[in-house]
């Protein structure tokens, strides 16, 4: 009865916002958009929480972070403490904190949420896993080796999240990385003012620590092979190789100069530093106006990186209408306040260019909403003549990407689905090979970072049980 | 990190480097790539591989100073250290014993020309070699590619030294011969791929090109190497470097290799203005 007259006080709190920087300044700069609580602020937000007996928030993250109790301490003001309660389950939660889509995992189960607005879970992650990452790090405690070895293809969410428990388990583990620094997607994917990659970096220093070997320029399936890493003693292997593959739309025009893949759009801007250019040798280009096809997280990080790079008009560039735009609401209320126009209901055709070899513009085909199809979601169908020409100097294609197969084809008795993706039992996530296990988006196809970490710690609990089993 | 343990000069403005990469040395085979970072802000570049040694663990590279990151290659000495040095990249060549082969390099593009005359001489195959330059005394390393040929032509711009033209009438003196040729294996300027690939056209001559086109993973991530051959898009990366050279479209592919020539002027223009004022 208490915890129901507190519940009923605790849902008129309303949830503290999470201090921005001003669109109109931070649309120009590449630093991060989001300020993040003050001590104070996030005391105020963690005393909302009702510390529930069977907390629902749990069951909606997939890494299955110990939510009431970090929460709890910051409530306390033993920020260092929660800080440590999130390691337990995250091996990266400064990450999560800002990255992960909260609305739609734990914070959409919060009690809190059903009568009002529910804890703000995500900003208290990043708040105390920042002030974790800034106070005195804490000696980690080497458990007992097991005396097995784990090769982890991919230094990405899921093998830095597989990495991670492993050591903790006490297996020696080498992660191998394709590009010359770890992090996957965290660092050439998501843009800086979204994910600083100093924190990227910070969290994977600490995998280090923990006894975590990083291999960078190791493009597995070309200097070595999983076969070849299984023969020259590791007990097991973990692919974690990603969604690597950029798709385009297959139209006229699309190999000219001024139309990029989102990822090499990214990477460039990113991983490359290119907004930092000449300083970085890695140059990227935007025209005064700028097309972004598709309408997902990462386009709108394509969006919003044109936007920074100095673009005047950024438009995107959507089949179907608002209500199905992938993207996280955040990122399209942020995208919106930065500037970037959107343009629904509408499909690009085709890309017109100079003699040169140049973009001139781009010509779209305006689309309504009919019948609901196999999705659930109204189709969209193309007005008939309804053509139209825009000026445009860049386009970036941002429809998706298909699994890289350079791992997979160098990998005899893997076995894949039709589109490529590796097939993993849906317990310990091991392939059809032996000792060979597979998580993330080369398993799922391309999804967000946590479901990847999730992938990639089901599969160490998966490995830890195969390594034990063999002994 | 992986050390330059030999430099030397080929010709002006063309340098040799031999680079300590032991994993890549044991793995590479002809007509692969490796990509490069010079240092911490450099850009990662595309370079086809001339030699290896599986025993000392080395890759021979050579780079012509002609964009900004390729002018601070040729500025390294022996006892640096590249960034990041991976590698092997791309499908390597396909090798076996055709009969008579030519191989055409020119210009730098001798050197990963090299490999490939080779692997197909120990394959049993007649190699007749033609290489190009514009100058007798522009032409690299053709000592190198007489001992890894059966027969060599050169064929220089001005005359200087062999045929006078361009590689097209150094083959057209092969042909001429009466060789009966099976394969034709091209590397070197797209201009001059694609010079031959017209040439060899109309003789229905099967002809293997390189292409070198902008990148940046080297792994299939990214798309920027993204080439037309026989109306399909492939990524040079993961797909190539080698190509059917009649199926490719040189044009197109010419186009996209300038699509960062403003930023490719500011970024040398700088380097130079920096190197003589002695100051960065």
């Amino acid at each position: 009865m208490a915890e129901k007259v507190e519940g009923a006080k605790k849902v008129k709190i309303p949830r503290h916002e999470m201090p921005c920087q001003d669109p109109q300044v931070r649309a120009h700069n590449f630093e991060e958009v989001a300020l993040g609580y003050t001590q104070e602020m996030a005391v105020e937000e963690a005393k909302r929480c009702l510390q529930c007996k069977k907390p629902l928030c749990v069951t909606g993250c997939p890494v299955e972070v110990l939510i009431p109790d970090f929460v709890k301490q910051i409530a306390q003001g033993d920020f260092q403490e929660a800080g440590k309660v999130l390691k337990i389950k995250n091996s990266l939660p400064a990450v999560c904190g800002r990255v992960c889509p909260q609305e739609a995992q734990c914070e959409s189960k919060c009690i809190l949420g059903i009568k009002g607005e529910s804890v703000a879970i995500g900003r208290l992650e990043r708040f105390a896993a920042d002030f974790g990452m800034k106070s005195e790090e804490v000696e980690f405690e080497k458990p007992v080796q097991s005396g097995k070895r784990v090769a982890i293809i991919g230094a990405g969410p899921a093998g830095l999240a597989c990495a991670g428990d492993l050591a903790k388990a006490g297996h020696a583990v080498t992660v191998l990385e394709a590009l010359h620094v770890a992090g996957g997607v965290l660092m050439y994917g998501i843009p800086q003012f979204r994910l600083p990659k100093e924190i990227v970096q910070t969290e994977i220093a600490n995998l280090k620590k923990m006894g975590v070997e990083i291999l960078t320029n190791q493009v597995v399936g070309k200097v070595t092979s999983v076969d070849e890493l299984m023969e020259n003693g590791y007990d097991a292997v973990f692919i974690g190789t990603g969604a690597g593959l950029p798709y385009f739309m297959d139209i006229p025009g699309e190999n000219l100069n001024g139309v990029y893949s989102a990822n090499e759009f990214l990477t460039r801007t990113n991983l490359m530093k290119g907004y930092k250019f000449p300083d970085y040798a890695t140059p990227v280009k935007v025209g005064k106006n700028v097309a972004v096809l598709g309408a997902g997280n990462v386009a709108m990080d394509s969006a919003r990186t044109a936007l920074r790079l100095g673009a005047e008009n950024v438009y995107i560039i959507y089949r179907r209408s608002r209500d199905e735009m992938p993207a996280r609401k955040e990122e399209l209320e942020h995208a919106e306040e930065e500037g970037i126009q959107f343009r629904l209901l509408t499909n690009p055709v085709s890309i017109q260019g100079d003699e040169r070899g140049w973009i001139k513009s781009l010509t779209c085909l305006r689309y309504e909403l009919g019948e609901p199809d196999a999705s659930g979601r109204r189709a969209p169908v193309a007005i008939q003549g309804s053509e139209f020409e825009i000026p445009m100097d860049t386009v970036v294609v941002a429809i998706g990407q298909g699994p890289n197969p350079l791992v997979t084809t160098s990998t005899p008795g893997l076995e894949l689905n039709r589109r490529g993706n590796i097939v993993a039992d849906d317990e310990t996530l091991m392939t059809s090979k032996p000792g060979v296990f597979a998580g993330g988006d080369i398993v799922t196809g391309a999804a967000t970072v946590i479901l990847a970490m999730g992938a990639g710690k089901k599969a160490a609990a998966g490995i830890d049980q195969y390594l034990k089993s063999q002994s | 990190m992986y050390r330059v343990v030999k430099k030397r000069l080929l010709s002006t403005g063309i340098t040799l480097l031999d680079v300590e990469a032991p994993a890549v040395a044991a793995k590479v085979e002809p007509g692969q790539f490796v990509i490069v970072r010079v240092d911490e802000l450099g850009e990662r570049i595309p370079l086809t591989v001339m030699n290896f040694d599986r025993e000392k663990g080395t890759i021979t590279i050579v780079v012509q100073d002609v964009g900004y990151s390729s002018a601070l290659i040729t500025r390294m000495n022996e006892g640096d250290e590249f960034q990041d040095f991976v590698g092997p990249l791309g499908v390597a060549s396909e090798i076996e014993n055709h009969g008579t082969v030519v191989c055409i390099g020119g210009g730098v593009g001798i050197a990963p020309i090299h490999p490939i005359a080779r692997a197909l001489k120990e394959a049993g195959n007649h190699v007749i070699s033609v290489l190009g330059s514009r100058s007798a005394d522009l032409m690299i390393l053709e000592e190198e590619m007489r001992a890894v040929s059966s027969e060599v032509v050169i064929a220089t711009n001005d005359g200087s030294a062999g045929v006078k033209g361009f590689v097209t009438d150094g083959l057209a003196q092969v042909l001429a011969q009466g060789h009966d040729v099976k394969v034709i294996w091209a590397i070197g300027p797209m201009v001059m791929m694609k010079a031959v690939v017209e040439y060899t056209r109309p003789l229905g001559i099967k002809t293997i090109v390189s292409m070198n086109p902008i990148m940046v993973d080297g792994t299939g991530m990214c798309g920027a190497c993204r080439i037309s051959v026989g109306n399909e898009t492939k990524f040079a990366c993961v797909d190539g470097p080698e190509f059917d050279g009649h199926l490719v479209d040189f044009d197109l592919a010419m186009k996209r290799l300038a699509f960062y020539k403003d930023e490719e002027n500011r970024a040398k223009a700088r380097l130079e203005c920096d190197h003589e004022g002695g100051h960065h």
